[in-house]
């Protein structure tokens, strides 16, 4: 296995619950904050990792999920804004500057990546093209 | 100037009309249709539908010919990507302005490239404190190292100095009081003067004496 991390994970939506649960079979260390505590059901029943009710752009509640010497950041809210503010405050305020970044605009995503160093996935383009490439296939 | 506001709130409403009052071009950007066609109805052209996070809409709004940007939602996450796609997809040299509804957020946003803040809660937090401080007693200048100031004080129908002559107040040491603003007139406040409510009262002082003298006023 490669080195342990630790990962935060802002946003147990889909992405975030299921990043989370893999992350954790591979041994790393990882906490999951979302404002909303029922989606931590999603989780699984006996998640082994730390789960933190709160506002992600608290900069209390990210110091109190123990951002600070976190190796990677992760912001998949289905809020763009809430993710790329997130992701700079990590950066800027607690030093976490590895952070990967979910945009659904891709215009924004770009605009970030390019200008701002941001590590932006934007799941639009990724899907958008997939099924370009299979409408071209069939 | 042409200025861009995001968020037609009471806030980007006001200021909307404040601004093009003064006869600057101003855009007024608002998210909701519902809100949006009540401003339209009242501001017309002025006011665009859309998210102004889109750079698609800033660019409509004319984003590279603004002057200043104003980033007035209810939600800093908002006014901060606002903010920073102006300056990174615009015009670097805009001047962007966001509201801070989180005033934990202040620092962040200045570390972050926004040019100015205002967060409503430091400022009335701000207004409090100095009233407090202050009490209707305004320092006008401050002499020597600063220990010594010239102090403005208001008196009010309950206070105490009111009716009372100068001579008969038991003012605290190195103090005098230099003259009495009563409406249009300056009277200077020699031993005899009594001292009316609605006074505004110039006076001399250390700052160890101000708070006696504006408790025995």
């Amino acid at each position: 296995m490669a080195k342990k991390k630790k990962v935060i994970i802002l946003g147990c939506g889909r992405v975030g619950a299921r990043l989370a649960r893999s992350l954790i079979e591979e041994g790393h260390e990882v906490i999951v904050i979302d404002h909303n505590a029922d989606q931590f059901r999603r989780l699984g029943e006996h998640f082994p990792g730390k789960t933190v009710m709160g506002d992600g752009l608290d900069i209390d509640v990210l110091a109190g999920a123990g951002i600070e010497g976190a190796d990677v950041f992760v912001a998949a809210t289905n809020g763009d804004n809430t993710n790329v503010m997130s992701a700079q405050v990590a950066c800027r305020r607690f030093k976490v500057c590895r952070s990967i970044v979910r945009m659904y605009d891709p215009i924004r995503a770009g605009a970030y990546r390019e200008e701002f160093g941001i590590n932006t996935i934007c799941p639009t383009e990724i899907v958008s093209d997939l099924i370009q490439r299979e409408i071209g296939e069939a | 100037m042409y200025i861009i506001i995001a968020g037609g709130g009471k806030v980007g409403y006001n200021l909307t009309k404040i601004l093009a009052d003064k006869g600057h071009e101003v855009t007024l950007i608002e998210k909701d249709k519902t809100r949006y066609l009540e401003l339209s109805e009242e501001m017309g052209d002025a006011v665009l539908w859309g998210d102004a996070c889109e750079v698609a809409l800033l660019r409509d709004a004319g984003c590279n010919r603004a002057n200043v940007v104003v980033a007035v939602t209810g939600d800093d996450e908002d006014n901060l990507v606002v903010c920073q796609m102006t300056k990174a997809m615009f015009i670097e040299k805009a001047r962007t302005i966001a509201r801070v509804n989180d005033p934990k957020n202040e620092g962040v946003f200045v570390d972050l490239g926004v040019d100015n803040t205002v967060s409503t809660t430091r400022v009335i937090d701000a207004l409090i404190e100095e009233k407090i401080e202050s009490e209707m007693l305004m320092p006008l200048t401050l002499l020597g190292k600063g220990n010594m100031e010239i102090i403005q004080v208001e008196l009010s129908k309950k206070s105490k100095g009111v009716g009372k002559k100068v001579k008969e107040l038991n003012l605290p040491d190195e103090t005098i009081l230099i003259a009495a603003l009563r409406g249009e007139q300056v009277v200077v406040l020699k031993g005899d003067v009594e001292l009316a409510a609605d006074d505004q009262i110039i006076a001399l002082t250390t700052k160890e004496n101000e708070r006696k003298l504006r408790k025995m006023l």
